[in-house]
């Protein structure tokens, strides 16, 4: 029979999830998967927080609670509580009526939603990302309309920001440009500017009238401290002028399933933000609808009662503290085995990831002979190292280095 | 901050002048930034360009939020809410299924992780929702012809399919029925998908115009998408009969369109999941290649989860494949992977025995209220109604919605006069309708079936 889907061809493989796929199918039994973005413990398992398990009792023993749409911008309190999260509670943009949030699903979500505003309501269509970035950035926003350029980010010389790069190509940018701005530890480098550059950074922004779109998927996961991870945006949002802000509880909360994240637009006025908020909804209801309640029902419990929001934010330390330890162990471990090179950036760098510096020849080595799985750009996620695990990783490392140079 | 309602409010375009006492930026009390860090000297920029986004409009309000807010807001006490269309138990109030709550609740002891799913979502889930569809062992699924997604319940679902179409047939159409639900058109519109309508609803029978649907399919060009409502047609209530499912299939057959159903209530209608599932069946059986959407809102009552799920009826299992990844890779840049809640609800309830027998009554139980009220509004407004008028369709549409064939200006004096809520185009929903307040809603009816012309009508100026 003639099929009408002859034209569909098959779509080419992600790359992230090719390597998944590999490591799954390789036999090894001391196969290591470094590439997927999700914490494990120290004994390599997932992680559900207990703190969300408690929230997720408390919400079945409602029994008052239903499951009725949302609004079209999700559940009410779940907004109020993501925004003060980010901006802090006494934020002057809060106090004035200027924010609007949108629960949105987790980070792609709240990027995907705010593109195709800015598609349709900004005048300038191009929006820059770092070089490199998240491998699903250019997608999602090429998708929704609008333009993909980049500005240069990493060195890999120096294996650190490459900031003078960085200041001229924004410094270029038209008027009115979007630009992504990774609010902490940058993915997939592990590379962040230092508190003074992201003054700069600021400045440059908004003298060119750059609007910033700040993709916050790790707040509290970076430094282990929430108001830490989350200076940067709120250093914009403190001059006054506009941005937008991506959120995920996928890391921070352990929640990457659920799907829970939101959209928040810094507006100059109440009266711009009634307006934004009213066609930021326009977006949504033929997307979607309405989103999913669990996520946003799970956070919100734990941000508005005090106990739990203690008791997260000492689990989140935890994750933190314990990645924090692995690029330790892995950086000491290195220099005991005299592995050639400069290791430091592994200790530098901050966050779930880091760019080993690892070349494409050397990280398929490291695959087809030691077992060890990381992209293709050489960046590993420490979140799935131990410390059983971190010898296996820097004998292969200290073996590939010194085979191929 | 200002609420979800979407007001005409201010639509001021002029630039404002941003008052600049009202920032009050900086100072090392009100910023914690700045008490966090140390440091000589901060320049704060202050913002005093008008907004890039001064020049938005606010959009139109979305009817059917607006009538929910316009009851909350009457204070009169024989008020009913027939606008929204999520079921109410005889006491009006939402329903949360005790087999849903149990699924919960296993789930909670079993401790399952949160880890991402798959782009294409919850195995166990595609397989249960394709399955509940076609039947378990039906060839297309023998013969792994059919591609299934999770989506974000019927809208994203249906968003999916429409972002595949604008992508693989450039230039096709979709023919919608006249009228369909509202987010439909937006949907397509979103997709830069284009649309026309084939005729749908005859408002002189309160029924379908069965010989427009056929010319105005026939007249799509060839290789059209077709929107078919599996069952429960929504706004209208009215199906076609299963002889007339023949002839649909028939027809688009003959021109090579393909068939794209909008499954949102199957087991919800008649209260039967086979039953419901005969129109998707039939076009099964004849081989065609075809789009279904699916949501578990309704008939599982998970309206807040999100799910759903679409599927594509392929001619062989290497175009479902292939149809497969490019639906994941639509999936990716919108949202990444699918919500894993409502996917295990459905999969744990679908895969154990006792709980799936448990659906199925409950689903029949709101199924059977719903033709209760029917009938019970029907035996109201024929022994209210003295004029020999043909109430009858009442009892020939099914699902959750009703078609009563009043006005904008009838169905404006059911509002303003008797408080019942519904939305302009003469819809009421049933499930928002309790047995006790059938009589009143006949009452209302009649009224403004007979006399709301008489009511609202200008007087001549003299």
């Amino acid at each position: 029979m003639n099929s009408i889907l002859s034209s569909v061809l098959p779509a080419p493989e992600d790359p992230v999830l090719s390597v998944i796929f590999a490591c799954r199918d390789d036999p090894s039994p001391v196969k290591l998967n470094l590439s997927a973005g999700t914490y494990r413990t120290e004994e390599g398992k997932p992680l559900v927080l207990d703190v969300v398990r408690r929230a997720e009792q408390q919400l079945a023993n409602d029994l008052s609670r239903d499951k009725e749409y949302l609004p079209l911008n999700g559940l009410p309190e779940f907004n109020k509580l993501s925004t003060k999260l980010i901006l802090g509670d006494d934020s002057p943009a809060l106090k004035e009526n200027r924010v609007v949030t949108t629960q949105c699903l987790s980070g792609t979500g709240s990027l995907r939603v705010g593109a195709e505003f800015l598609a349709t309501h900004n005048k300038e269509s191009v929006i820059f990302v770092p070089n490199p970035t998240w491998g699903n950035h250019p997608r999602i926003f090429t998708l929704a309309g609008l333009s993909v350029q980049y500005f240069r980010y990493y060195d890999p010389k120096s294996r650190g920001l490459d900031f003078k790069g960085m200041l001229e190509d924004l410094g270029a940018a038209p008027p009115g440009a979007i630009v992504v701005l990774q609010a902490c530890a940058h993915n997939p480098t592990g590379v962040d500017p230092t508190f003074e550059q992201w003054e700069k950074i600021r400045r440059l922004v908004r003298s060119k009238s750059l609007l910033p779109f700040f993709d916050s998927a790790y707040q509290g996961f970076a430094s282990g401290s929430l108001d830490a991870d989350a200076q940067a945006v709120r250093m914009f949002v403190a001059d006054g002028g506009e941005c937008l802000i991506a959120q995920s509880y996928a890391k921070n909360m352990g929640l990457y399933g659920e799907r829970i994240g939101s959209l928040t637009i810094v507006c100059t006025s109440e009266d711009v933000a009634k307006k934004v908020e009213n066609q930021v909804l326009l977006v949504v209801r033929p997307m979607y609808l309405t989103p999913p309640i669990h996520g946003a029902s799970i956070v919100a419990t734990i941000l508005k009662n005090s106990d739990m929001y203690n008791d997260w934010t000492i689990e989140l330390k935890g994750m933190a503290d314990r990645i924090i330890s692995m690029r330790q162990q892995l950086y000491a471990a290195l220099e005991a085995r005299g592995t050639p090179g400069d290791w430091s950036h592994i200790i530098k760098h901050i966050g779930m990831f880091t760019f080993t510096g690892l070349s494409e020849e050397q990280v398929r080595l490291m695959a087809k002979e030691y077992h060890i799985y990381m992209t293709y750009d050489g960046r590993i996620s420490m979140a799935s190292l131990s410390s059983k695990t971190v010898p296996q990783l820097a004998d292969a490392i200290h073996a590939v280095v010194t085979r191929i140079a | 901050m200002a609420s979800l309602m979407l007001s005409l409010g201010s639509t001021s375009l002029l630039p404002r002048e941003i008052n600049k006492d009202k920032l009050k930026l900086g100072t090392s009390a009100s910023n914690p930034f700045l008490k966090a860090k140390s440091f000589s000297r901060v320049t704060m920029t202050v913002a005093v360009k008008p907004s890039r986004f001064e020049g938005i409009t606010m959009a139109p309000p979305d009817p059917i939020l607006g009538v929910s807010e316009a009851f909350k807001a009457d204070t009169n006490g024989m008020k009913l809410n027939l606008g929204v269309g999520a079921y109410r138990t005889e006491e009006l109030q939402p329903y949360v299924l005790n087999v849903v709550k149990k699924a919960e609740n296993l789930m909670l002891e079993r401790g399952d992780n949160k880890e991402y799913l798959p782009i294409e979502g919850l195995a166990a889930f595609n397989k249960a929702t394709a399955e509940l569809l076609f039947g378990a062992g039906h060839p297309v699924i023998k013969e792994q012809r059919v591609a299934t997604i999770q989506g974000l319940s019927g809208t994203g679902s249906l968003r999916l399919a429409a972002a595949l179409i604008e992508r693989y047939f450039p230039g096709a159409k979709v023919v919608i029925s006249s009228p369909t639900w509202g987010n439909h058109k937006n949907i397509f519109n979103d997709a830069k998908v284009p649309w026309s309508e084939y005729r749908y609803y005859d408002p002189k029978t309160i029924g379908l115009d069965f010989e427009g649907m056929i010319a105005d399919i026939k007249e799509a060009p060839e290789g059209s998408f077709i929107l078919l409502h599996g069952c429960a047609h929504n706004p209208t209530g009215i199906d076609p009969t299963p002889e007339q499912w023949v002839k649909i299939a028939d027809v688009i057959q003959e021109k090579n369109h393909i068939p794209f159903f909008d499954v949102a209530y199957q087991g919800f209608a008649s209260g039967s999941l086979d039953e419901d599932a005969a129109s998707v069946r039939l076009f099964a059986e004849r081989g065609m290649e075809f789009f279904v959407a699916q949501s578990y809102s309704k008939n599982l009552g998970l309206y807040a989860e999100r799910i759903g799920a679409i599927n594509v009826v392929c001619s062989s299992a290497d175009a479902a494949t292939r149809v497969k990844s490019q639906l994941k890779r639509i999936a990716r840049p919108m949202y990444s992977n699918p919500p894993v809640h409502g996917a295990r609800i459905v999969a744990n309830v679908v895969g154990d025995v006792t709980m799936f027998s448990e659906w199925k009554a409950e689903m029949e139980m709101m199924a059977g209220r719903i033709k209760t009220v029917r009938q019970e509004l029907y035996d109201s407004l024929v022994s209210k109604d003295k004029s020999g008028k043909d109430w009858s369709f009442i009892l020939k549409q099914i699902g959750m919605f009703s078609f009563t064939g009043l006005n904008k200006a009838q169905s404006d004096n059911m509002t303003d006069k008797w408080h019942v809520y519904m939305t302009k185009d003469g819809r009421i929903s049933l499930a928002g309708l309790s047995l006790a307040k059938c009589e009143y809603l006949a009452d209302a009816i009649i009224d403004s079936y007979h006399n709301a012309l008489l009511y609202w009508e200008t007087p001549i100026e003299l």
